[in-house]
């Protein structure tokens, strides 16, 4: 458990001089990398493609609004309101991977590191392993997220009423995790211990996977619309709270029975997290445009963008944990090496 | 920061029974020249015929909130798709919410009453009620929906009154009335109604409570003196020849209610006791609504709720020409009238 004491803070670094702004000319809703390659997903219709250089250019991917998307460092799947699923990968080079036959909205999209999608139409969740045939759930409701555990191919599916647990290549039925309520994002702990949902109401549920004993982690303000596993999994950073709202997962109860970190406060809800991959430093955007660099053990904070502007949509490091980019509701963008 | 309710997208949720004549409305209202893009929401999605850009199929998944309220449910397949239609905004003027005729209405508004984030972009305008002048009457007697559309509606369209006759037509009227006095009731053939009776109608807009609903001050009065004559609509140039030998009709289980006091309102009574009131009765109250005049509060104090979710209020300055009076009205079924009467009159500072 870590505690964060405002009173120890020293008057707030800043790097602010160091991003490179990146005018994206357009709302902006997430941003992948594909090598060093920033990938700003638009509203609607196109991804624009950041250089390390800050040279921009953009890519239309979507006939409409861009609902959801996922990148696994090889490609960014992205699904619309124009039914397609579209994959783009570091060449710039687009694919149709599914339509639907009604144009039905895809609401969302998750990759698996060996190379299979998955991504949901209303109920319908489907899957396309790398290999082998195109399988498809219907669950008992609307599919609110998908996320594919770290091991094996095996899908959770977040749904009204809880979340399933399901082995597309397997002819077991799939398993389900029951919570009262409208379950939306879901994520696996990297050591596949733990399966955690964002709730509809303003609360994150979790299962131990291995006795299935639920972990309720509530007091958010708002709905959490961002979650990131911190390096090696040790903490699920949040946002939904006027602070960084952090829950320990290093021992084999997760959070059960722990406070979690509460890092960073601003008078401003924090919209978006984005833990670094290989150090325990988080990066956080807030609903008034601020964003700050956090350091997890001792909460000390950089400011790489001010309180002004509109709200941070969209946060990503590369993979190599060199290059950080952001970027606001209105198409603000930043860029900052390390 | 939440967007002032002006700039918020206005929603208009389109009910009524099967066969009612809400595709034909949903038609018309994007068919006419009005130089305005919506955005139409509906169930059957790619099976009725709807010529529209931008058209959204919904699964009516009416889920319950995990607030310990029972009758606090919301359309979760709403909350999904008002985030994804956000995306395209500046693409599009208005919403309409198209309702399967089964649905009832409460979930549909409550979501724009909890979600916060449905809540920061748009906003309820109105629920608009199509019913049928030939079948509504029995509708209402067999169909417990049919008469939860009636009860919650803002504004009902009455819709193939070229098919009945006069004195059926009187009986339909008065059976709505009967029911929901307070909506705006405009007879049609094929839906042929003006764009702004059904459309931007501010019907949630606390500001607009009583500008748009005169009806709510003549009901009043029509509750106050005990008279049981339906009340004449004067504004309401569809309505020429009624207000004459109307029967009066007093529906079994779905009722309004309406309160009234010149004399001002304890604060610090009035407001645990209509908390409590919603909390406890909140299943069978429908839609409610109130000016307020308290004791020592030179401002008037409006709500609106619908079951258990209420918002109120201050609203303005009351003027040196106008009576500071109190007035509540309740849709529900099967209310408590005189324990409501009761309660409120304990409201009352003495």
């Amino acid at each position: 458990m870590s505690e964060f004491d405002p009173g120890e803070v020293p008057s707030i670094a800043s790097m602010t001089d160091q991003v490179r702004p990146v005018p994206l000319g357009m709302a902006v809703t997430a941003v992948h990398f594909l090598g060093d390659t920033a990938h700003f997903i638009g509203a609607e219709e196109n991804v624009a493609v950041v250089s390390a250089e800050g040279e921009v250019s953009q890519t239309p991917v979507h006939g409409g609004a861009i609902l959801c998307s996922a990148c696994d460092g090889e490609r960014i799947v992205m699904g619309g309101d124009d039914g397609k699923l579209v994959a783009l990968n570091a060449k710039g080079e687009v694919s149709t991977l599914a339509t639907d036959p009604k144009r039905r909205w895809i609401d969302t999209v998750a990759l698996h590191p060996d190379g299979a999608v998955a991504w949901s139409v209303g109920k319908t969740a489907f899957v396309r392993p790398a290999k082998g045939e195109e399988k498809s759930f219907d669950a008992p409701s609307t599919v609110g997220g998908l996320a594919f555990a770290p091991k094996g191919l095996r899908l959770a599916i977040a749904h009204y009423g809880g979340a399933t647990l399901w082995f597309p290549n397997m002819a077991a039925k799939p398993e389900f995790l029951e919570w009262a309520g409208s379950h939306h994002a879901v994520t696996f702990s990297p050591d596949n211990k733990f399966l955690v949902t964002a709730m509809h109401e303003p609360a994150l549920h979790g299962w131990r996977l291995a006795d299935n004993r639920h972990m309720r982690m509530s007091g958010y303000p708002g709905r959490v619309r961002s979650m990131s596993w911190s390096a090696g999994g040790k903490g699920l950073a949040t946002s939904g709270a006027e602070t960084v709202i952090i829950w320990p997962f290093t021992s084999k109860d997760g959070p059960m029975g722990k406070q979690p970190g509460m890092l960073a406060p601003l008078q401003a809800r924090v919209a978006v997290v984005a833990c670094h991959p290989k150090d325990d430093i988080l990066a956080a955007g807030y609903g008034d445009g601020t964003v700050l660099m956090v350091r997890i053990e001792d909460g000390a904070e950089i400011l790489l963008r001010p309180n002004k502007g509109a709200a941070i949509s969209a946060l990503a490091w590369n993979a190599k944990g060199t290059l950080l980019a952001f970027a606001d509701e209105d198409g603000d963008g930043g860029l900052l090496a390390f | 920061m939440p967007e002032p309710s002006s700039q918020k997208i206005p929603v208009t949720v389109l009910t009524g029974y099967l066969g009612a004549g809400k595709t034909t409305l949903l038609n018309r209202i994007l068919s006419e020249n009005h130089g305005k893009k919506y955005a139409v929401i509906v169930n059957e999605f790619g099976e009725i015929g709807i010529d529209n850009d931008l058209i959204i199929g919904a699964d009516e998944e009416v889920f319950e909130m995990n607030n310990g309220c029972i009758c606090c449910t919301v359309r979760g397949d709403l909350v999904r798709i008002m985030d994804g239609l956000m995306k395209r905004k500046g693409k599009f003027d208005a919403i309409i919410v198209e309702t399967t005729g089964l649905a009832d209405p409460a979930p549909v508004a409550q979501t724009f009453f909890v979600d916060e984030d449905v809540q920061k972009n748009a906003r309820l305008d109105a629920v608009v009620t199509v019913a049928d002048a030939k079948w509504l009457s029995d509708r209402l007697k067999d169909a417990p929906e049919a008469k939860n559309q009636i009860a919650f509606a803002d504004v009902i369209v009455l819709n193939k009154t070229d098919l009945v006759s006069k004195p059926e037509l009187a009986e339909v009227e008065a059976r709505i009335r009967g029911i929901n006095p307070y909506a705006k009731l405009h007879r049609t053939e094929r839906c042929k109604v003006e764009l702004a009776d059904v459309l931007e109608r501010g019907a949630f807009d606390l500001d607009r409570i009583l500008d748009i609903e005169p009806d709510f001050l003549e009901a009043d009065e029509h509750d106050h003196d005990h008279d049981h004559d339906h009340h004449h609509h004067g504004h309401d140039h569809h309505h020429h020849d009624h207000g004459h030998g109307l029967k009066h009709y007093h529906d079994e289980d779905m009722q309004s209610l309406s309160l009234r006091t010149d004399k001002p309102l304890d604060p610090t009574k009035f407001m645990p006791w209509l908390q409590n009131l919603v909390a406890t009765e909140g299943q069978k109250i429908l839609r409610s609504k109130g000016i307020l005049a308290f004791a020592g509060d030179d401002d008037r104090y409006v709500f609106q709720g619908v079951h258990m979710m209420l918002e109120g209020d201050h609203q303005r300055q009351w003027r040196e020409d106008e009576p500071r009076e109190s007035r509540l009205v309740f849709i529900g079924r099967e209310l408590p009238e005189q324990a409501i009467r009761d309660g409120f009159e304990r409201c009352i500072v003495s």
